[in-house]
């Protein structure tokens, strides 16, 4: 483990974890929003967006997947350090970071079962960029409709299909955050 | 004329204040120390620790105190404490055969290896009323008791074991759940269900073990043994590679020998219940392993008669006496707007009925 | 000031990362309710644990914290909760409904609409609608799992058959994005229409029986009825006493035992409100 492992973890953990989960729990009631957050500093190549939200959420008690190049030395004992998930296969998976190319096929992780459909697995794709464009969103948290531009269509969709199982998603870009609970319905624009 | 109520604020700091002189009571008598509740009231303390899970006696005096003696608000303390402590690890299994017994006794054996001990029981003596003990300042003459054995004092049901009388009970390395840290879920493993039982309320645990007694779901249970004594408690320090010592802890622990005419599967054969609580608390573990015994019955294939103590999802999610009191008594906290909303109801059911009578008459 | 001997909020940080996992899961599937490893409180299981845990696991230091009990700010368990947030976060409070960005209510929602990026958190004592119908857990998850909810209308058929109409009057079940059936906790049916397209963030969460759940803003929620006995949110056929308004919860209060009453809002801030913007009821002048 090196001494950059050790660094880029909250400094003051109860209050930036608090402004950090206020931030995802709006991402994922209100499907489309775009916020920011604050407080980490990962090792390359994750998102500060993405290490605030490993940070917050993720702990000895939930087991991640690093996929593509995300599965680095650096960020494994960056990860280790501060937070002591376990690192483990997709299908064991509570948590999964990677680029959407990288965790392909999502039908490996977690959809629930039918009467815990709450242990599936939320996924933190890494993004180019966010903005409110591309695919249109509709259901809980979306008053008419909203825009976010998703990776692709066709897998939200056959997640939605499968309500209420499925996968939960985070999409982190930079600083940046959005959510897309199972329960949103995406129409290609 | 109307007035709001007010000053909720106001009502609860005078009620504290209050409860703090009662508690305290008269100025002119000496207060209480916590190393007199400890020492004097040692019993007390074993059932706030068994009950809070928390092994403590300091605190679990400091809590009767301050809980006037209401030993369910004094657990209920106790467990408001111990969710703020950080869980750091867990013991390896404690090693009950090698425990330096105070009180050992067998109901199904004479004689064994290690001997019986009475130990400091209340079996014996009769329940007449010490008047001596209201004079304060009694001298003691010393009991004579054994130099504690500290050879390993093995386990009756071992004995059975050896000649296959009685269903193996192999050792798991498989870590078990904590109820503390995971919610519920049922069907819960026996391991889950242990740890419901020790923790919960001593009367109601009380009460289900006898109902069995009394032939609701019964398990004609014989106390294998019946033991009491400090026990070592290590734990693997990784960095190390072994296991070391960091403590002791007074253990109660029952074992009971129960008939079983055999299964498809299984030859008949004596099988096992099971109880294990913090302090000297030996009718809690005496009903402990009844209550696990009975939980048994799907697993050693028997039949579900229907009484409550084989019903685990009613002993579990009834167990606990801080859960219990919680919400039996939050019907004393207001429902004004449930209320209304019933009162309206009846009297437009009322209003309904009396309305049909009279278009009837 | 916070009080420097806890964590802020109280909970350690393990057990808010436990809890915030549960509310994001019943973020995404509303109405289905998440089981949750619920913590020994300093207050009393059935005194609103589970809310105050949700709330602690939601609160950062710059909200400002209103606390409802029965629609009001000044009710004894209300005080003491709005207390122990201001002790162990350092929150600033409010009664004002519209200042507020969270709430934590038993038994009402608050009269005042709710706006968006407003947080509603409910105590809620027995989470599972079927509950009184099948007592195990192990059935009722069963039931959720297949959207077998023939029980439930069994249950209000035959309060119709027997009665004429539905004879629930609080805690009147709903279903949820036409999955789910959920209980709203104990508040007056006539509270029901607020729960469905809020603008606000709704949590629900059950201290004792371990379980949070949700409803995101602007989700669809429906008190359960039948095409010839449509769903009735009802009241007392009055206006209040204090502030005149006719569209509030109301209490019945007794004032003289000559059987003399009088009905004001059970929502003190929004009844307050009116009266301070000159709304005057029957009894208004002469009330303090």
């Amino acid at each position: 483990m090196t001494l950059l492992a050790l660094q880029g973890g909250f400094a003051d953990a109860p209050i930036a974890s608090a402004h950090a989960f206020r931030a995802a729990l709006t991402a994922l009631s209100q499907p489309g929003q775009i916020l920011s957050v604050t407080g980490a500093a990962p090792p390359a190549p994750v998102s500060v967006a993405a290490g605030v939200l490993l940070l917050t959420l993720v702990d000895g008690t939930t087991p991640v997947h690093l996929a593509g190049r995300y599965d680095c030395a650096a960020l494994r004992d960056w990860l280790t350090f501060h937070t002591g998930a376990p690192l483990v296969a997709p299908e064991a998976a509570s948590f999964a970071l990677g680029t959407w190319a990288d965790l392909q096929p999502v039908g490996r992780f977690a959809q629930g079962l039918p009467d815990y459909p709450d242990r599936s697995c939320t996924l933190i794709v890494e993004m180019a960029a966010l903005s409110n464009t591309g695919s249109r969103l509709t259901g809980p948290g979306i008053a008419d409709h909203a825009r976010l531009n998703l990776p692709e269509v066709a897998a939200f969709q056959a997640n939605r299909a499968r309500f209420p199982l499925g996968f939960d998603a985070f999409f982190t870009a930079a600083d940046q955050i959005a959510g897309l609970p199972r329960s949103t319905h995406v129409e290609d624009f | 004329m109307y007035v709001a109520v007010k000053g909720g604020e106001r009502a609860i700091d005078n009620a504290h204040a209050w409860l703090a002189a009662e508690r305290r009571g008269d100025a002119a008598v000496a207060e209480l120390s916590l190393a007199q509740i400890r020492a004097q009231l040692s019993l007390a303390v074993n059932r706030v620790m068994a009950e809070g899970s928390l092994y403590d006696a300091d605190l679990a005096a400091l809590a009767i105190k301050q809980s006037r003696g209401d030993l369910i608000e004094a657990i209920f303390l106790i467990r408001a404490y111990r969710t703020t402590l950080p869980r750091l690890g867990a013991s390896v299994p404690v090693e009950t055969a090698q425990m330096a017994v105070i009180r050992r006794v067998s109901a199904t054996f004479k004689d064994l290896p290690g001997g019986q001990v009475l130990g400091p029981t209340f079996d014996y003596t009769h329940r007449l009323l010490d008047f001596k003990l209201a004079a304060e300042g009694e001298a003691l003459a010393a009991p004579a008791t054994a130099a504690a054995d500290l050879a390993d004092v093995p386990h009756v049901t071992g004995f059975l074991n050896r000649d296959g009388l009685i269903e193996a009970n192999p050792r798991s390395a498989a870590q078990p759940a904590d109820l503390t840290r995971e919610p519920m879920e049922l069907p819960a493993s026996r391991a889950l269900r242990l740890q419901a039982i020790t923790r919960g309320d001593e009367g109601f645990i009380l009460s289900m073990a006898y109902s069995t007694q009394r032939g609701y779901g019964r398990t004609h249970a014989f106390v294998g043994e019946l033991r009491i004594g400090m026990v070592a408690v290590e734990m693997e320090i990784p960095e190390l590679g072994f296991a070391v010592e960091i403590g002791e802890i007074e253990l109660t622990e029952c074992e009971t020998v129960n008939q079983f005419k055999g299964s498809k599967t299984e030859p008949p054969q004596f099988t096992r219940g099971y109880g294990l609580v913090f302090g000297q608390t030996e009718r809690k573990a005496i009903a402990m392993s009844l209550v696990d015994r009975s939980l048994r019955w799907a697993e050693l294939g028997e039949e579900n008669s229907g009484a409550p103590a084989q019903d685990e999802e009613f002993v579990l999610m009834h167990a606990d006496n801080i859960q219990a009191t919680g919400f039996l008594e939050h019907i004393k906290l207001p429902h004004y707007v449930d209320f209304q909303s019933e009162l309206e109801l009846v009297r437009k059911l009322r209003a309904e009925v009396l309305a049909g009578t009279e278009a009837a008459e | 000031m916070t009080d420097q001997a806890y964590n802020f909020a109280y909970l350690d940080e393990q057990t808010k990362r436990m809890i915030r996992r549960a509310i994001l899961k019943g973020v995404a599937v509303p109405g289905y309710q998440v089981p949750f490893a619920s913590r020994e409180m300093p207050m009393p299981y059935g005194w609103g644990t589970g809310g105050v845990q949700v709330t602690a696991a939601c609160l950062v230091p710059e909200d400002r914290l209103k606390v409802i009990d029965q629609g009001a700010d000044d009710t004894t368990n209300a005080v003491s909760i709005r207390k122990f947030f201001q002790r162990v976060a350092g929150v600033a409070v409010t009664e004002a409904t519209q200042e507020a960005t969270l709430i934590q209510t038993r038994h009402r929602i608050p009269d005042t609409s709710l706006s968006a990026g407003q947080i509603l958190v409910y105590q809620v004592p027995i989470p599972e609608p079927l509950r009184f119908l099948e007592p195990r857990e192990s059935e009722t998850r069963k039931m959720h799992e297949l959207e077998d909810y023939g029980l439930m209308h069994v249950k209000l058929y035959e309060d119709i058959a027997r009665h004429g109409q539905i004879a629930t009057s609080y805690a009147y079940p709903v279903k949820v994005e036409d999955r789910y059936v959920m209980d709203p906790s104990p508040i007056p049916k006539f509270d029901n229409p607020k729960l469905s397209n809020s603008p606000a963030l709704q949590l629900f969460g059950a201290g004792r029986e371990q379980r949070i759940y949700a409803l995101p803003p602007f989700t669809h929620v429906v008190s359960l009825d039948f095409d010839d006995h449509p769903f009735v949110p009802s009241k007392a056929d009055h206006a209040c006493d204090l502030c005149d308004a006719s569209d509030s919860y109301l209490d019945e209060v007794i004032i003289d035992d000559q059987g003399g009453r009088m009905f004001v809002c059970s929502d003190t801030d929004y009844c307050g409100g009116r009266r301070a913007a000159g709304h005057v009821g029957r009894l208004g002048e002469e009330a303090i």
